[in-house]
């Protein structure tokens, strides 16, 4: 795992030690432990059968554009490789198996809820956070509309409303933040699901489930959980049957992206030692040389 | 300190031809701006969910910034370290500074989407020390701050004893002057204090600029996606500020019909080769340290680019400024110094926008004619303001032996030089 307990301590520590920032760094500490308990959802895409029912279901939960659940019983969108955007979080694509032309395997797209989200850790006022829950969400009333989160988002998931003179906002997938709070509720389209191809859980939970399901049936899936580490791991997951190098899922590492920026800057920034150290290092110089100057204007005038 | 040479208003006409041109470019730009305000950025621009960020961002944000450093740069080597021969060159430096910065804002708002929201990183409830961009924001809204504060010297010598309101306004002559009055006293003592906090703040958005996009190392082009980035950034911004303050200087004392400052001039440019030096031994350390040499031979749009910067903009100034006849010569040091300035803009526009390789492009991004328009005018926009404030405020200084016409030489009757100030 690539957050430790160690991390955690660290960092806690530096935001004490900082009294200008110690609100601002201290939560840190909150981003940086994924709660056990969070939640996720795995996606088994040998499952799916590409029936865009959740696609429904997710326009239908979030006041999206919703069409008749007949419209989405067109099979012709599958002819190309479809993104989410501003008026659709979630997307079905269909993929051919490299191995059998013939045979093809649906998979949605959608936020994948990353435990540690770069979109998060971009963002200039905090208006995307990760919930302890499991869910990233975003509030607009905070967002000044920069779109770094969709530079720094390594799945290029967060879309937004650019025809939206005076209010856009940036729009992405909930994981159905508001439906989870209410007792015993699924995210929408796990609900509608009728191939269980989504399972809703703890994460921690889901990655038992997903590997159990690889080693019960080796023939029917690759040996690899995507989410599981890729940038940090995710809280959604996903099984395949074919290389997932012929998805839309990005190979990635599991370099947690944050990282990258936050050691460089937390490193600048270490409770404001450097920027206050430079602005002694050259009030001396300037000092120093001014009395040194004046000295020898002295001795001119003798 | 030898006083013949003091700055003074420049004593021409605001409307020349040039002039006007100026003002029907900024006039479009202006249109196309609040085109975007009614309709939209999805109506003004092609930026879309692949390209995020177009050349507001690229040209009016990152190379805007990099391009004000002469400010800082400027104002290090003269009131911190004090050469005192510089001191001819702060004032333009900093009044560059000082619109660069607002153009920057400005430009800003109209990339983003909740412009009216921009004042949100100011609020504790909303700060977030883990976002790049929000110390970028804090330093460049503080600094802007900073450099207003250290043009006020300007305002004061020449306003100080002479404010005369026009009209009904005249009621007001007496607040005006006291607010004066305590402002010369206030800053002929901590103006130091503010100096220091423009060169430290200056440092550290200049390299955090550089750090933005290391967030994205999945869609940067290797040539220039490296954890060294904001040293990379922050040495060319310090390495563009005199070639900037070089170009502006020739270009204004062409306008005014003024003798250039060339041994000021000639005597600043020795630092470029120095600098750039160093900055091109750092990238090729990099780029081997990194092994992505084939990538500068893949023959790519993005190879070529990166060649173009490198050799253009970084090796062939270097070149040249270690030669003391290209040192010594206007064209010379104009030629140089454009060179100077067109590799870091272009290192920008780069990095933001040639490097992006968004992961499901549907086509690739050139930006929209409101987005050129909106850039173009907002830079016409500066140079008009620029020429404003040097007709009515004593920013730019005339070189020994040239005589000004008397009859628009401003009366000096309390000429407060900013190096009694900072004195």
């Amino acid at each position: 795992m690539g957050i430790t307990r160690r991390d955690f301590f660290k960092l806690s520590a530096a935001g004490s030690a900082s009294l200008m920032a110690g609100e601002a760094l201290a939560s840190d500490g909150a981003q940086t432990a994924l709660n056990p308990n969070s939640l996720g959802v795995l996606v088994d895409t040998v499952a799916c059968i590409g029936c865009r029912k959740c696609e429904w279901a997710c326009n239908d939960a979030n006041a999206l554009p919703t069409q008749d659940l007949k419209a989405f019983e067109d099979k012709s969108v599958f002819a190309r490789h479809r993104r989410p955007d501003a008026g659709a979080y979630t997307v079905v694509n269909q993929f051919s198996d490299p191995r059998d032309p013939s045979k093809k395997y649906s998979m949605k797209i959608q936020c994948m809820h990353c435990n540690r989200p770069a979109c998060a850790s971009a963002c200039i006022v905090g208006a995307l956070q990760k919930t302890p829950e499991g869910p990233v969400v975003y509030d607009a009333w905070k967002c000044i509309g920069c779109r770094y989160c969709m530079v720094a988002c390594p799945f290029q998931i967060p879309a937004y409303e650019y025809d939206n003179a005076l209010n856009p906002q940036v729009r992405k997938c909930t994981f159905c933040a508001t439906r989870l709070s209410q007792e015993g509720k699924k995210p929408a389209c796990v609900a509608i699901c009728p191939n269980e191809a989504l399972t809703f859980g703890k994460r921690e939970d889901l990655l038992i489930a997903a590997h159990s399901r690889i080693n019960a049936s080796p023939e029917k899936y690759v040996d690899h959980v995507y989410g599981e580490t890729e940038a940090g791991g995710t809280g959604w997951l996903y099984l395949a049957g074919a290389d997932f190098n012929n998805t839309e899922l990005p190979k990635l590492t599991a370099t947690v992206i944050p990282n990258l920026t936050e050691t460089i800057q937390h490193g600048v920034f270490k409770s404001f030692v450097p920027p206050l150290a430079l602005y002694g290092l050259l009030g001396l110089i300037m000092h120093s040389l001014r009395a040194e100057k004046n000295g020898k204007e002295e001795s001119r005038h003798e | 300190m030898n006083n013949t040479e003091a700055p003074a208003v420049m004593p021409v006409k605001y409307f020349s031809r040039g002039t006007k041109v100026l003002f029907g470019i900024a006039l479009v730009g202006m249109a196309a701006y609040v085109y975007r305000l009614l309709f939209g950025i999805g109506a003004a621009t092609n930026l879309d969910d692949q390209y995020p960020w177009g050349i507001w961002i690229a040209i009016d944000v990152a190379s805007g910034v990099a391009l004000a450093a002469g400010g800082f740069t400027t104002a290090a080597l003269a009131e911190i370290f004090h050469k005192e021969k510089y001191h001819v060159i702060v004032r333009p430096a900093l009044l560059t500074a000082m619109l660069g910065y607002t153009f920057v804002v400005i430009g800003l708002l109209a990339d983003l989407g909740r412009y009216y929201n921009v004042w949100h990183p100011m609020l504790p409830s909303m700060w977030q020390g883990n976002s790049v961009l929000f110390e970028v924001g804090m330093c460049v809204m503080v600094y802007l701050s900073v450099l207003y504060i250290e043009f006020l010297p300007i305002v004061v010598e020449r306003f100080k004893g002479r404010v005369n309101l026009p009209g009904p306004l005249h009621v007001f002559n007496r607040l005006f002057e006291s607010v004066l009055t305590i402002s010369d006293a206030f800053l002929s003592r901590f103006i130091f204090l503010f100096i220091i906090a423009g060169v430290v703040l200056s440092c550290l958005h200049q390299s955090s600029l550089g750090t933005l996009m290391v967030i994205a190392p999945t869609k940067m082009h290797p040539l220039w996606y490296t954890s060294i980035s904001p040293l990379l950034f922050l040495l060319s911004a310090i390495a563009v500020g005199f070639p900037m303050v070089i170009f502006e200087s020739i270009l204004a004392s062409r306008s005014f019909k003024l003798k250039p400052e060339l041994p000021v001039l000639s005597s600043i440019a020795r630092y470029t080769p120095v600098l750039l030096g160093v900055y091109l031994a750092l990238k090729i350390g990099d780029l081997t340290i990194r092994e992505a040499w084939p990538y500068v031979f893949e023959g790519s749009v993005q190879s070529y680019m990166y060649a173009i910067e490198l050799l253009l903009g970084v090796v062939a100034p270097i070149v040249l400024l270690s030669m003391s006849r290209v040192r010594n010569s206007v064209k010379g040091l104009f030629v140089s110094a454009s060179l100077v300035i067109f590799g870091v803009a272009l290192n920008r526009i780069n990095v933001f926008l040639v490097a992006y390789k968004p992961l499901y492009p549907v086509k690739t991004y050139f930006p929209s004619i409101f987005e050129i328009l909106v850039t173009v005018g907002l830079i016409s926009m500066l140079v008009l303001v620029y020429r404003f404030v040097v007709v009515n405020f004593p920013v730019i200084t005339v070189p020994n032996g040239h005589v000004l016409n008397a009859a628009v030489q401003p009366e000096r009757t309390s000429v407060v030089n900013i190096n009694r100030i900072v004195r």
